[in-house]
């Protein structure tokens, strides 16, 4: 029997009661990634001798009546920028390839807490900068509903996990779209979370004040049961927030009567591919037809979201890079005549061109002369941008809009143009903005067969309402049933 | 223009970063349009904004100052490029 196809809410049940072993799961996911891995890539690192190790702890555990965790014996992918003691982590980049983590970071040690065992580390844009996963070191990885799609990024390899079945959940981080653009090319779910529900201890930083970690999965309940792990205050994250979080599985009712959720018409502009347009106004519809009440709302400063990400994402990467000098650990050239030459060098031959792309506009912006022009506007616009969401979210519980402008595109397809490539992230980047929790699930196809994402965003610590209104969607619809072939 | 090459050079050299003549080139070109794209944002009188740097309404987070377990000078050196006598080893700082 096949197992690697299930759900984490359905193997938990299945091995705890005794149905099947932690051991059959993890061998058959592997068996799964030895099949499909040479065509879609997903993964930079495996930890099958590992994995094995935790599956025979989980069913030794289970074996002796011990309680064995809210994911007991669940293979779960781990993106490539959070730290597994003993484990490379490498963010997709030269500089850190032979970099092995001396510790975990937190979100490790809660999910190894309740059982969970990890396949391995997933493939990225070279320090989560990027909309494709086509910037990575290690090479491309392909959207297994089209291997000449992109998978969307930068958690890329994490969503392709969820779509080929290589893995039964995974996480990802999101610091403008990098957990939902990518689920919603792969036709998965994922969810950013609000800024400060899960610890961001021993994720690399990329943008301090809008990276947040979060899952990735085949469904909106194992969306909810990832974060029941995951979503704790940490002492060791200072942006940690201390706030209890709510039993997730809770919301997951099939019922939005009464539900407000508004609709921003600044998220239907020209230029929106008619396809996804479609999906979206057909879901909008059905939830309606649940019970819902439209609204139609306005967030005014939308369109200069862009722009101010790409000003205060690359100025705190800029200043987070700095660590990365050849000193400590990572890459170190060859060949440099003095200390100055060997920083200038490491980080001339480590990075890659996105990455010293944004390190220069980062530096551009926070040095004298420009920092009031730039990095200080585009942080009063982003004050702005958040004020047009807590204005929002007086009038509605939920807002809609797609994730992304169009399905997965081509590979190679925007890789020499900057700017294009920055527009894939044009629907996600004010949550982030804002700080805010949203989801992309699945809500349709294009006439190529290739995903359509729905977004739900909620206010501050509101992922219950996302969690209530994609739950209601995804049980009166079939998009999440579907499965590339492979 | 927005930007010069010789202002890249000079960002360059403020970020340690080495670029070729090539890279020089195209830097040039691309921060170019990213930063005419920027400037959308003069159009927007921000003048009685405050800035946000931070989403949530947390100030300084404080711990108490307690002696806890932290890393051996093994583990911490386990990814050094180069090290010698237990210390990290680099080029000559000092003339």
């Amino acid at each position: 029997m096949d197992l690697f196809n299930l759900t984490a809410h359905e193997l938990t049940a299945k091995i705890k009661n005794k149905e099947v072993t932690s051991k059959e799961v993890t061998e058959n996911v592997f068996k799964r990634i030895e099949a499909v891995e040479p065509k879609v890539k997903a993964y930079v690192t495996l930890l099958k001798d590992k994995a094995l190790a935790q599956a025979a702890e989980v069913d030794a555990k289970i074996a002796a009546g011990k309680e064995a965790g809210l994911l007991a014996g669940i293979p779960i992918a781990i993106k490539d920028n959070m730290n597994i003691k003993g484990t490379k982590c490498t963010c997709s980049s030269k500089i850190l390839n032979n970099f092995i983590s001396p510790y975990n970071a937190t979100i490790i040690d809660l999910l190894s807490a309740e059982g969970a065992v990890f396949t391995g580390k997933t493939n990225m844009d070279e320090f989560a900068m990027g909309s494709s996963t086509e910037t990575s070191f290690f090479g491309k990885t392909f959207n297994p509903w089209n291997l000449q799609a992109i998978p969307g990024g930068s958690s890329g390899g994490s969503a392709a996990t969820m779509a080929a079945d290589e893995a039964i959940m995974a996480l990802g981080s999101d610091t403008g779209g990098s957990i939902r653009q990518p689920a919603s090319c792969c036709g998965i779910v994922g969810l950013k979370p609000t800024y400060g529900r899960v610890s961001r201890f021993g994720l690399v930083a990329f943008a301090s004040s809008l990276d947040q970690i979060g899952p990735l999965t085949k469904d909106v309940t194992d969306a909810a049961l990832l974060m029941n792990v995951i979503a704790k205050y940490d002492p060791k994250d200072s942006t940690s927030a201390n706030i209890l979080a709510p039993d997730y599985l809770k919301s997951l009712q099939n019922n939005v009567k009464g539900m407000k959720i508004g609709i921003p018409k600044e998220y239907f502009v020209e230029g929106m591919d008619k396809e996804v347009e479609k999906s979206v106004r057909e879901a909008i519809k059905l939830l309606e037809k649940l019970g819902a009440q439209i609204i139609e709302i306005s967030l005014p400063n939308t369109e200069y979201c862009l722009a101010v990400y790409y000003i205060l994402a690359p100025s705190e990467a800029s200043a987070n890079l700095a660590r990365y000098d050849g000193v400590k650990y990572g890459y170190r050239t060859p060949d440099a005549n003095d200390l100055l030459e060997q920083y200038e060098k490491t980080r001339g031959e480590g990075f890659g061109p996105e990455v010293k792309r944004r390190i220069m506009l980062g530096t551009y912006a926070l040095s004298s002369g420009y920092y009031d022009a730039y990095y200080l506007k585009a942080q009063k616009v982003r004050t702005m941008i958040k004020n047009d969401f807590e204005e929002a979210f007086k009038k509605v519980d939920v807002i809609i809009t797609p994730t992304a402008p169009s399905a997965a595109f081509k590979i190679g397809e925007k890789m020499d143009d900057p700017m294009q490539m920055y527009l894939s992230d044009i629907f996600t980047i004010s949550v982030n903005l804002a700080g805010i929790p949203a989801m992309s699930l699945p809500c349709g196809f294009t006439s190529q067969k290739m995903p359509i994402g729905l977004q739900v965003m909620a206010k501050h610590f509101n992922e219950e309402a996302i969690f209530r209104a994609a739950y209601t969607y995804e049980q009166n619809t079939n998009w999440h049933k579907e499965k590339p072939r492979l | 223009m927005k930007i010069t090459k010789k202002e890249v050079e000079y960002v360059a050299r403020l970020a340690r970063l080495a670029l070729s003549e090539a890279e020089k080139e195209k830097m040039t070109a691309q921060l170019d349009s990213i930063l005419q794209y920027m400037d959308k944002l003069n159009s927007l009188d921000t003048k009685n904004v405050e800035p946000t740097s931070h989403v949530l309404p947390l100030n300084n987070v404080w711990r108490e100052d307690k002696v806890q377990p932290s890393l051996s000078r093994e583990e911490m050196l386990a990814n050094a490029p180069e090290q010698a006598e237990g210390f990290y080893k680099v080029k000559k700082v000092i003339e």
